[in-house]
């Protein structure tokens, strides 16, 4: 009827390490996330105040402020020049991305992942293969757009729609729980994700994804393939992975197995579902680009339009 | 690098012209839809200390700390195709009013200036300002002696304060009309709390929308008199007067 189906990821796995260890990274990226989310609601819910605000800005124990760089920058193009502590709060926030990796916000902390992680997972499950190619540098036109129009207009404009703020702010100030509208876009990106675009908000529209990639390009947390010989192509890592173009270079015989793409997530979903451990997450020297080479340059070679 | 018409530099230019346009129309969509004048309710008002509204929403990164301090629960964080922009703070008078806190938590918790820490004293707050809207229906329009809006303002006599009238309907009685000094009024919300009608007669609307605001060429002549400390005019022949000249004025119209 149709052509053959490939087979599910996770399976081979599971009975060749268990059930724990092919799943160890999903679920200690759920546990982050939780976590993540605890910490804003443990004041609401019993009084205990560790972490006030939203992932827009925060402030942690009551000394501790983190700000949003692309809110921030919006708000800077937008012609208002922010107190210090928005601006601490955002160096704080670029220096520790710059330095380990910028998307691990989108997998460890984002909760717009697990959405999209379920509509990824009900994909495979139903077998459904077709879906509209976006271009994965669609999401940079969207951060231009972002910032030019926040330049245009004076205001703060992806704050307005953004997904990953609405949905953090209505789950931390309960206006979710009490009915608010914001469960209507958390659906529209699910199915968005499941039924017209594979990866589609994460993987190819997402602007905040774009610039925490761009932020952590040279960031010193990867993925590798140290075991890349034992590799025997059964494709459930490209199946799992949000961003597959990724792997395809740390795989190769030649060159480095270290996947230095700025648009891994560093989920380590690729390390859960190999049968054969080629994959480990690790410190490693950031690729640096060569003297003389515009870094625009680079970053245009990397990206893979498909 | 192809040198043909239909090669690939021809191509790749147009690739680029059309994410270049396309980059456009988003900004434009975008823009649109988070435009300032799409996105406050006249019934929402912004926490003490907020910047002018332009200035607010690019300041304003919508974190909601300033809601988390607020001790009363007045500010709310917008949420979705609410009231004012989504994801910033404010409150609704008629709800829970601003209590007007001496040390003005919501500012200090405030990261980015967006409440702006140049307001130190509460009652310099401009959060709108009360209206009598009810001509009709204020209590003691009617005649009556409610003065709920009144008694209930924190800074009662200046901000709201009760002028006496003839009540004509009478002949007898007095109506003593709450009278709002817009200059004053912090539009902290507590008089359209309290007032007792179903609908409340006295309202705070943001300042924009309570006070009228005359053209920029406008001349007061009074205060350019004052100012220049002569009258503004030479030389105005001043004809005798013919009718009724009131004795006050001694025979004499100045003009």
């Amino acid at each position: 009827m149709s052509a053959p189906s490939r087979r599910r990821p996770g399976p081979a796995a599971v009975a060749a390490k268990g059930r724990l260890r092919a799943n160890g990274w999903l679920i200690a990226r759920r546990t982050a996330q939780a976590a993540f989310l605890a910490l804003f609601l443990t004041g609401p819910l019993f009084g205990v105040w560790i972490t006030k605000g939203t992932l827009a800005a925060s402030e942690t124990l009551g000394v501790l402020p983190l700000t949003d760089p692309l809110v921030l920058a919006q708000s800077l193009l937008a012609g208002h020049a922010p107190e210090t502590a928005a601006v601490i709060g955002a160096i704080l926030v670029l220096g520790a991305y710059a330095l380990l990796r910028g998307r691990l916000y989108c997998s460890w902390v984002c909760p717009i992942n697990p959405v999209t992680d379920a509509a990824a997972a009900l994909r495979r499950r139903l077998g459904l293969k077709e879906g509209t190619a976006l271009n994965r540098r669609l999401r940079h036109m969207v951060l231009a757009a972002v910032l030019l129009a926040s330049l245009v207009t004076g205001v703060v404009v992806w704050e307005a729609v953004n997904p990953v703020t609405l949905l953090h702010r209505s789950l931390v100030f309960g206006s979710l729980a009490a009915g608010g509208l914001v469960w209507t876009v958390v659906a529209a990106i699910f199915l968005f994700d499941l039924a017209v675009a594979p990866r589609g908000w994460c993987g190819h529209l997402c602007p905040v994804g774009a610039f925490y990639a761009r932020v952590g390009r040279f960031g010193t947390v990867a993925v590798a393939a140290p075991r890349r010989a034992a590799c025997d192509h059964c494709m459930d890592c490209y199946q799992v992975c949000p961003e597959p173009h990724v792997i395809a270079p740390a795989l190769r015989d030649t060159g480095t197995d270290v996947i230095h793409s700025p648009d891994c997530t560093a989920c380590g979903r690729c390390i859960d579902v190999c049968p054969h451990d080629v994959f480990a997450l690790g410190l490693h020297r950031p690729r640096l680009p060569a003297a003389g080479t515009p870094v625009g340059a680079t970053a245009l070679r990397q990206g893979d339009p498909s | 690098m192809s040198a043909s018409p239909e090669g690939p530099g021809r191509r790749r230019v147009l690739a680029a012209a059309a994410a270049v346009c396309g980059t456009g129309f988003l900004a434009l969509l975008l823009g649109r839809v988070a435009a300032p004048s799409r996105t406050l309710a006249a019934t929402a008002l912004r926490p003490p200390g907020a910047l002018a509204e332009a200035d607010f929403l690019a300041a304003c990164v919508r974190c909601g700390l300033c809601v988390r301090d607020c001790p009363y629960d007045t500010l709310r964080l917008a949420d979705l195709a609410d009231a004012a922009a989504t994801g910033t703070p404010y409150f609704v008078a008629r709800e829970i009013p601003c209590e007007m806190c001496e040390d003005i938590p919501c500012v200090a918790a405030c990261p980015t200036g967006a409440l702006t820490k140049t307001l130190t004293r509460i009652d310099d707050a401009r959060m709108g300002s009360a209206v009598l809207v009810g001509h009709e229906t204020c209590l003691n329009v009617l005649g009556l002696r409610c003065d709920v809006c009144y008694r209930v303002c924190p800074l009662i006599d200046t901000a709201i304060r009760l002028e006496m009238r003839h009540n004509e309907r009478t002949g007898r009685h007095a109506h003593l009309i709450p009278v709002v000094d817009t200059d004053v009024c912090t539009g902290c919300g507590k008089c359209e709390k309290s007032c007792v009608l179903e609908e409340a007669a006295i309202k705070v609307l943001p300042a924009d929308l309570a006070r009228g605001r005359l053209g920029d060429h406008y001349r007061l002549g009074w205060k350019e008199q004052e100012r220049a400390g002569k009258p503004l005019v030479d030389g105005i022949i001043d004809l005798p007067d013919r009718g009724y000249v009131p004795p006050s004025l001694n025979g004499e119209f100045r003009p």
